[in-house]
């Protein structure tokens, strides 16, 4: 059966991880490529690597991160932060990331949705959604958000959901910036309401605090993966663990020991 | 051993060829078919739709090449459904090493298409399969299946049940991504690359 997929995220900077992370066992816990190779030993389904720089030697160096981390690890990947173009992703893709994510640049020129999933299909494309419920001259609307979640635009999130799925995406990456950073469980309406909809998968994320918060998104929340970063950094939830909880509630999970 | 990575207008194999770095193997990444005919093992990935493939290969005789290799042969994703008869994926001649055709998921079963994620597979009855856990986890990203028929040496089921491995003679094939398939599927190249 196809299992619910649990994904660590790891924001990345200068080629090194920025949210401090408190792993004893690491030799160097900034080591964005050992602590990916550690989560996939853990059993993480995927990773997602975010680059959070924004000059010009940072992209190359994070180009060489994505390189070592595929050299090592043996689960997918995906890559994503700042990529605008064809060639961006043509560089992350060939360095050996699996999957991009795309952001600004597709609310900026939504085309380039269906430029990339022409060029390098669409089960590479992951098109991010952050979105953010704010009153609108309609009332409270969830309104897409760029730029890290801080600056509004004018597209509806539900509609724009299926948009990005019509234009080739692949899969969506659905961040509600009201609950990330709570902890008090992600947007289980919202992320119902678009995976509901969607024929694509979709990742929740945001707001991810404790184990059952996970078992409410693959359930309620009709999630097909969970994204979280901190929670698993400093290790409030162990991966082994969240999985056996949620296997045991009967959920369809990949088990590695 | 000579182990070559069939070079055509795939997607990206880079992950392919790290997999094999990571279990020591060499390899050489070509579409000349002197070399490809003189190696002991033949890689064939996929990444990518499968009529362009397909016209990719005639245009360059690798549609004919393929089939008339002796050594074992390993296709693995759209590698594995371009050696089957026919793809529906734009109404595809494929090069009919497995006598079998590759059907799109049904739309109606109320799944998301494409099958993306980690999946069980069963049923083994395939060297490559050998020291695997039963039920082992894969990760498949495909809208495109071969159903179960004669050449089926390991099972998945999404919708309905189809080939994640087929077998025939010297060629071999896997549905799912080997590469990024953690332990399982290096186990699997690893296989492969002892017969």
């Amino acid at each position: 059966m196809l299992t619910k997929r649990i994904i660590p995220c790891l924001d990345v900077k200068d080629g090194r991880t920025v949210k401090g992370v408190n792993f004893v066992n690491l030799r160097d816990a900034g080591d964005a490529v050992e602590l990916g190779a550690m989560y996939a030993a853990q059993g993480a389904d995927e990773l997602v690597y975010l680059d959070i720089t924004a000059t010009v030697d940072g992209r190359s160096t994070f180009i060489d991160l994505v390189r070592r981390v595929a050299q090592t690890i043996n689960i997918p990947f995906t890559v994503g932060g700042g990529i605008s173009s064809i060639a961006d992703v043509s560089a992350l893709l060939h360095a050996g990331a699996d999957k991009v994510s795309i952001n600004s640049a597709a609310v900026r020129n939504p085309d380039l949705i269906n430029e990339l999933s022409l060029e390098f299909g669409s089960q590479c494309i992951v098109v991010a959604i952050d979105t953010r419920y704010i009153e609108t001259e309609n009332g409270f609307e969830h309104i897409v958000h760029t730029h890290g979640g801080r600056k509004a635009t004018e597209i509806r999130s539900i509609p724009w959901a299926k948009e990005v799925e019509e234009r080739g995406a692949g899969e969506i990456l659905l961040t509600s910036m009201d609950t990330d950073g709570t902890k008090n469980g992600f947007a289980l309406e919202l992320t119902s309401t678009i995976s509901g909809n969607a024929n694509i998968p979709v990742i929740a994320s945001g707001g991810a605090g404790n184990m059952e918060h996970f078992y409410d998104v693959f359930t309620a929340g009709k999630a097909d993966a969970g994204l979280a970063a901190s929670i698993f950094h400093f290790r409030e939830i162990d991966i082994p663990d969240l999985k056996e909880y949620l296997k045991n509630k009967d959920l369809p999970i990949r088990m590695t020991r | 051993m000579k182990t070559v990575i069939i070079k055509y207008n795939a997607g990206n194999v880079q992950s392919v060829m790290y997999a094999l770095d990571r279990i020591g193997a060499s390899y050489l990444y070509t579409d000349d078919e002197v070399e490809i005919r003189s190696a002991d093992k033949v890689i064939f990935p996929g990444v990518g739709e499968a009529s362009t493939t397909m016209s990719y290969l005639r245009s360059v005789g690798l549609d004919k090449v393929i089939p008339s290799l002796k050594q074992p042969v390993f296709g693995t994703c759209v590698g594995m459904q371009l050696m089957c008869r026919f793809s529906e994926e734009n109404n595809t001649e494929c090069m009919g090493i497995f006598d079998v055709d590759v059907k799109r998921f049904p739309a109606a079963s109320g799944l998301k298409v494409p099958h993306m994620g980690w999946n069980n597979i069963s049923g083994y009855q395939s060297p490559l399969t050998e020291g695997l856990p039963d039920n082992a986890y894969v990760y498949f990203v495909h809208s495109y299946a071969a159903p179960i028929c004669e050449y089926t040496v390991a099972s998945c089921d999404y919708a309905l049940p189809f080939s994640a491995m087929l077998h025939k003679d010297n060629f071999y094939a896997a549905q799912f991504h080997c590469e990024i398939s953690g332990n399982a599927g290096q186990q699997i190249l690893e296989n492969f690359l002892k017969l």
